[in-house]
């Protein structure tokens, strides 16, 4: 049974056509990626997701009682809100502490309660906006863009926190990225989206489609290169170096 | 003890303190300014109405102000900017009200007191007004509480929680427009805006957490409101605007506390 079931769905925006033709569906426990050029609608289809906006033509069938936890796209707190972190983290439901304390440290963050939301450095705000997604023990967590704004080793290690994440929680995920190298060794299937979904399939498959290339050129040998290497090494502490190097 | 028009004047400003305190927060933290003082204008247009039916100017103010409200946040999404809107409608709103005040024959009207009100004047019945109008504001608020302030943080966290950010917009709006017509009386159009942003940016330089700012902020409208009616009745200054110049000289000492801990 699928958690998320997408029937020819389509988003316009004014005579625009954002999304057309999506069938998609996502599976309990496995990583999806969904890469595609800027304005190819991956975000859009985030937000479809969520229910932040409604289709114009097609269908988003959710598991009952889905819990989702959603990571936005670089959120800006208005610097005028003050606002500890474990103030947000309470929004916009009371959370007991213990779930609290849990989900922090599920994202890999502890002691930053009594921080405020403007002081945290882009790192450290990403895995808060993470926690805050896990609090409700997500079926599936949904991120958009999660890295943005982070240096290379930091994004690294924000996704190898991620496939830590579905081993510990055996939750789904669907991740929108334009790093490639990195967010394709830890992904079982991959989305190449541009509009339409171009191909899908597994990392290695999806890199040498004619259709990626296409769109992605051929500076991809990369992502597929770092993709093998990756797998060469037992999952460990020292991917994050392996990352760094790639 | 209510006889006295200086602790009536006091005890409404208090009342329109406390409500101005967590709304201005949201006025704030939304860039709600301008909207604020839309609202205001229009409801003059809402007041000459009244006038002119002799209705209690209350609800005069408080339907024009809805009906500006609705307008301005349901045509922002059509293609205009919310203060190219607001400009139009407030300022029209604004003008109509002047004009239709002077068709009103047999009733003379000092305008100029619903730009800048009279709280020395306020009576027992204005009074039982603007306190029940406060605590529906208040209360009204504390129910919107943790919804409002996601969405104002952020309308997709917003949503991914189950909470709708339009409606959420919707109730401050109406929250803002029963504000106005509740104050418009006492303090008028121009110190509305004064009255709702300079509390609660004063109390942000201080606070850690939204809650602590909206108290905050209810504190130094109190304050400044008891403040300045002192001054007034000792210096014999018009009362309104010296209300709210002891709300700025708060906002400045806010200011260099801030710094002074900061550094």
């Amino acid at each position: 049974m699928s958690l998320i079931e997408i029937t020819n769905l389509g988003y316009d925006l004014g005579a625009k056509k954002i999304l057309h033709d999506i069938d998609l569906k996502l599976f309990e426990g496995e990583i999806v990626t969904v890469v595609g050029p800027n304005g190819s609608g991956k975000s859009t289809l985030l937000r479809l997701i969520i229910g932040a906006i409604n289709p114009t033509k097609g269908s988003i069938e959710r598991k009952q009682n889905l819990r989702i936890g959603y990571v936005p796209q670089s959120l800006h707190i208005d610097p005028t809100i003050p606002i500890t972190v474990k103030r947000f983290l309470n929004l916009p439901i009371r959370v007991p502490i213990n779930d609290l304390t849990e989900a922090t440290k599920q994202a890999g963050i502890n002691n930053l309660f009594d921080k405020q939301m403007t002081e945290l450095s882009g790192g450290q705000f990403q895995r808060v906006l993470l926690a805050r997604a896990l609090i409700n023990k997500p079926d599936i967590l949904l991120l958009d863009e999660p890295t943005q704004g982070l240096d290379q080793p930091g994004s690294a290690n924000f996704y190898q926190q991620i496939e830590q994440l579905r081993k510990m929680l055996n939750c789904s995920v669907l991740m929108v990225s334009h790093e490639l190298h990195v967010v394709m060794s830890a992904s079982d299937r991959v989305i190449c989206l541009n509009g339409h979904i171009c191909c899908q399939g597994k990392p290695e498959i999806v890199a040498s489609a004619p259709e990626y290339k296409e769109i992605f050129g051929s500076g991809t040998e990369g992502a597929l290169a770092i993709y093998r290497h990756e797998h060469n090494h037992s999952h460990g502490s020292d991917n994050l170096k392996e990352n760094n190097v790639g | 003890m209510l006889d006295s028009f200086l602790i009536r004047a006091a005890l409404a400003g208090i009342g329109i303190a406390l409500a101005a305190g967590p709304l201005g927060c949201f006025i704030v933290w939304r860039r709600m300014a301008y909207f604020g003082e839309a609202t205001a204008h229009a409801s003059v247009l809402g007041i000459a109405l009244s006038l002119a039916i002799s209705a209690p100017i209350f609800y005069g103010a408080l339907l024009v102000s809805l009906v500006m409200a609705v307008i301005v946040s349901s045509l922002s999404s059509r293609g205009y900017a919310m203060d190219t809107l607001l400009g139009v409608v407030a300022h029209s709103a604004l003008a109509s009200g002047l004009v239709a005040v002077s068709f009103i024959s047999g009733i003379r009207i000092d305008v100029m007191a619903f730009l800048f009100g009279d709280i020395l004047a306020v009576n027992k019945q204005d009074l039982l007004l603007i306190w029940f109008g406060s605590l529906v504001v208040m209360a009204l608020i504390y129910w919107r509480w943790s919804p409002l302030l996601i969405a104002t943080m952020s309308t997709d966290l917003a949503h991914a929680s189950g909470i709708k950010p339009k409606k959420e917009q919707l109730i401050l709006t109406i929250i803002l427009a029963l504000f106005v017509a509740v104050a418009i009386k006492v303090i008028g159009v121009i110190l509305i805006v004064s009255m709702l942003v300079i509390p609660a940016a004063t109390a942000l330089r201080l606070a850690n957490t939204p809650e602590k700012m909206a108290i905050g902020a209810m504190i130094v409208g109190t304050v400044s409101v008891l403040g300045g009616l002192q001054l007034s009745f000792s210096f014999d200054t018009p009362t309104g605007p010296t209300i709210v110049c002891f709300a700025a000289i708060l906002f400045i000492i806010s200011n260099i506390f801030a710094l002074i801990r900061r550094s």
